[in-house]
């Protein structure tokens, strides 16, 4: 058994007199700590003031004491990292871009630079993971199925002048004609040379049809993507005669693509990155294992 | 007379909409303009059929029929806005939950502003239309000015509501933060407002007590300053008075400050100061102790109103706005923080003396929790307004999470108090249909709110450590990409914290429709509704 504890009776102040509503109000003053901590951020708000921008003037505002500035800090920091990555920028732009790999601490910058770029500018597009987006017409980067090539300079050119834009006189450039929409084939004709491409990629397929196809394809399709559907590289043709499909490979995905064609874009980035940005880039993607 | 001057301008109203829904030159206007033309045309007929029925005398009670119909607008529209929160909680955390089929009407970006409007200004705006109803006329002692312009004000804000509402889904919006609604429902909301200013000082004119109690003051600066800051934010010219489209006056860098301003004195007035004026009638009423300190809502109140109007610019740290501007922003917050904490102190104070309640009454329990999520988020906003604090918590989930211990903690859970407070008093019963239901809702919603709190706290603060992480050549290490994959867990975590929350509110819903429904009338009259005598 505990005695209870004998609770202290609370300091007695009288409420104000009023009443609302059954509600009345205790005069207590205010607490000491509260006052005290009110006052130290009002001195501290004050000290702030003075010592950094603050109050608006007829012209300007005061600059503070202390001379601080948000931009200026930005652009310090900016600057600071710019010096520090200087010469090594030098050399990355002077250097063979077959050769970035055997300096191995121009190939650790360019790694780590191309990786920041690609994450900013290249992520929407290609995936975090640069393996594109099947079906979507976004290439994956990390397959040996390159539509332009996967050399270096390859990869440095299609990433400085970018594809089918209309910003870059020197894109790369090629243009699949609408064989349906446009009249240049019969619906059948389309249905057959759609039974050849299943057939060449391995797919399930109505033979008879096919075999129709085959002539069509050879007539109409062989110039680009190549009689056995290899493709070819210097038009961006994709190579038909794999499991690798830009905008799928089902029956109704390529009906499609032979009807309507297909106009993927890429921007080109030597107007946006500089030229040091642009070879690590190109030398990141070039690591991503498909590289040639 | 009156009834034909009505008849004439609601059939006026109707005929124009109708006009207007026909040369709509965007969906959401004309749907907008066929609601109003449906609205005008039931108030037509209501009048009608009621023209020249005498009118009782009824100065004798209080006006609490427009608290009843504000007591059930507030529960339906909580639930409605708390349930729109979880299905885009959902949908950030699955995101195949943005069906192709809702694009355009019901994908995230449509339904988070309706979600942010619903509980602010749906749910959050009636329970304040209700509270500062049915607190004036007690503590003034004196039935409601203005008769049924209270009416007015209430469908007013359900019609504001629902335009509102139906717009985001089609596409009307100004794009502004808590100040989506387009151009013509800002017309509507001005009007609504000096409407609800007019009734609130008219009943204080009216007042039978000899001093405005502190609830008044602080019910009274939320009304008049959000007059202010939505007139201010809402100058806007329509590019056609039948569309939904108009161009702020305002542009760049000053539309920007002008729009933090309303936004950070919306959580300032609508949702600080209108609140603590429930705080202070309801809180003492369910405890049956006097206030703590007189002389501390003084000077809280007046400290609270001068400085939370010059918080605006933390919001917009580190952006175009100047260094100056955002100094000032940062140093008025932190001096914020006592004046905020005043209100904390003296509700919880005013329990000194009876906090054995607390185990015995779930709804005080409510009410001390609340008020002690009040003082959390006084605390995390005054912190998270250090330009340093700013740039690690900026755009990140942390200020979702600030927001929401305050909107759920604070905001929900007061108002879930008051709703236990007044609907067996508004429906003279003797007591509610369970206490053991309240006690369920108040687990459920504050195990919800640590879910959400801490979730958004782990993911806001690691995204921000994501985002700013450099390496040595000072490359950015993540793709934003990796940020949202590495939030996945606390997205889920989240989610379900705002399901514990709103099967909470549907528990209370549940409960307050069986008290009315159910439980047995005080008998023999309501003693609650009369006006004391001289």
């Amino acid at each position: 058994m505990c005695a209870k504890p004998i609770r202290k009776e609370p300091r007695q102040v009288e409420t104000t007199g009023h009443e609302w509503d059954g509600i009345q109000e205790w005069n207590n003053p205010l607490p000491r700590w509260w006052v005290w901590v009110f006052y130290a951020t009002i001195i501290w708000g004050i000290g702030y003031t003075i010592a950094y921008p603050a109050w608006p003037l007829l012209k300007e505002a005061t600059p503070g004491l202390l001379g601080a500035s948000t931009r200026a800090d930005v652009a310090a920091e900016i600057a600071r990292v710019d010096a520090a990555n200087a010469a090594i920028k030098e050399r990355l732009i002077a250097a063979d871009l077959n050769a970035i790999g055997a300096d191995p601490e121009l190939a650790n910058y360019a790694q780590n630079a191309g990786a920041a770029v690609f994450r900013t500018n290249c992520v929407q597009c290609h995936g975090a993971g640069a393996n594109g987006f099947a079906g979507k017409g976004y290439p994956s980067l990390i397959d040996n199925d390159w539509l332009w090539g996967g050399t270096m300079e390859d990869i440095y050119l299609t990433i400085s002048h970018g594809i089918r834009n209309t910003t870059d006189p020197d894109a790369r450039y090629s243009m699949m004609p609408a064989f349906g929409k446009d009249g240049l084939l019969e619906p059948d004709q389309i249905a057959q040379v759609v039974e050849h491409v299943l057939a060449i990629s391995g797919q399930e397929h109505d033979a008879t049809l096919a075999a129709a196809g085959a002539t069509v394809f050879a007539e109409n399709c062989a110039a680009c993507h190549m009689e056995d559907g290899s493709g070819d590289r210097t038009q961006g043709a994709p190579r038909l005669n794999d499991a690798i499909w830009l905008y799928g490979g089902t029956r109704e995905a390529i009906t499609e693509t032979v009807v309507n064609a297909r106009f993927g874009v890429m921007p080109n980035w030597n107007t946006r990155l500089s030229e040091d940005q642009i070879r690590a880039v190109a030398f990141y993607v070039h690591g991503k294992g498909g590289g040639e | 007379m009156w009834d034909y001057l009505k008849l004439a301008g609601l059939g006026l109203v109707a005929v124009l909409a109708a006009i207007a829904a026909n040369y709509a030159r965007d969906l959401a206007y004309q749907v907008n303009a066929i609601t109003v033309m449906l609205a005008a045309g039931i108030a037509f007929l209501w009048v009608l059929r009621t023209a020249g029925d005498p009118k009782p005398d009824l100065s004798h009670e209080y006006m609490d029929g427009v608290v009843r119909a504000g007591a059930i607008a507030t529960t339906f529209w909580g639930v409605i806005g708390f349930l729109v929160g979880v299905v885009i909680a959902f949908q950030l955390a699955y995101p195949q939950l943005n069906f192709d089929w809702l694009q355009g009407y019901g994908n995230f970006g449509r339904l988070r502003p309706l979600h942010t409007s619903a509980v602010i200004f749906a749910f959050g705006g009636n329970a304040l239309i209700m509270s500062s109803f049915y607190i004036v006329q007690r503590t003034c002692a004196t039935r409601l000015w203005g008769g049924s312009t209270a009416w007015f004000v209430f469908w007013g804000w359900q019609l504001i509501i629902v335009l509102a509402a139906t717009g985001y889904i089609l596409g009307g919006t100004q794009s502004k933060e808590y100040a989506e609604p387009v151009w013509y429902v800002d017309w509507l909301i001005t009007v609504v407002w000096v409407a609800f200013l007019a009734i609130f000082m008219g009943t204080l004119f009216k007042r039978k007590e000899p001093h405005i109690y502190v609830a008044n003051w602080f019910l009274l600066s939320f009304i008049v300053t959000i007059a202010m800051l939505h007139v201010v934010n809402n100058m806007a010219i329509p590019v056609s008075i039948f569309g939904s489209t108009s161009v702020q006056v305002t542009a760049g860098v000053q539309d920007a400050m002008i729009q933090w301003w309303y936004g950070h004195n919306a959580v300032g007035f609508f949702l600080t100061a209108g609140f603590l004026g429930m705080m202070y009638y309801f809180v003492p009423k369910q405890a049956e102790r006097p206030v703590y300190s007189y002389k501390l809502s003084i000077i809280h109140f007046w400290a609270l109103i001068f400085l939370y109007i010059w918080a605006g610019p933390h919001h917009l740290h580190y952006t175009a706005l100047p260094d100056w501007a955002s100094t000032l922003g940062m140093v008025f917050s932190v001096i914020l923080w006592m004046p905020s904490w005043g209100g904390m102190i003296n509700g919880l104070m005013t329990l000194s003396g009876a906090w054995d309640k607390l185990r015995t009454d779930p709804i005080i329990r409510m009410m001390v929790v609340s008020i002690g999520f009040y003082g959390m988020s006084t605390f995390e906003g005054p912190m998270m307004s250090i330009k340093a604090v700013n740039s690690l918590s900026h755009y990140t989930d942390w200020t979702i999470g600030h927001v929401h211990s305050g909107a759920l903690g604070w905001n929900g859970m007061i108002t879930f108090g008051a709703l236990y407070f007044l609907v067996p008093r508004l429906w003279n019963r003797e007591r509610l249909y369970s206490l053991s239901l309240v006690s369920w809702h108040f687990w459920l919603a504050t195990i919800g709110i640590v879910l959400y709190a801490s979730s958004m706290w782990v993911t806001g603060i690691m995204e921000g450590l994501m985002w700013r992480e450099v390496d040595a050549n000072g490359f950015l290490v993540n793709a934003f990409a990796d940020t949202v994959a590495a939030k996945f867990p606390m997205y889920v975590v989240r989610a379900l914290g705002g399901t514990l929350y709103l099967t909470g509110a549907i528990i209370m819903a549940w409960n307050l429709w069986m008290t009315v429904k159910a439980q047995p009338a005080k008998a023999p009259v309501n003693a609650n509704n009369a006006v004391p005598a001289e």
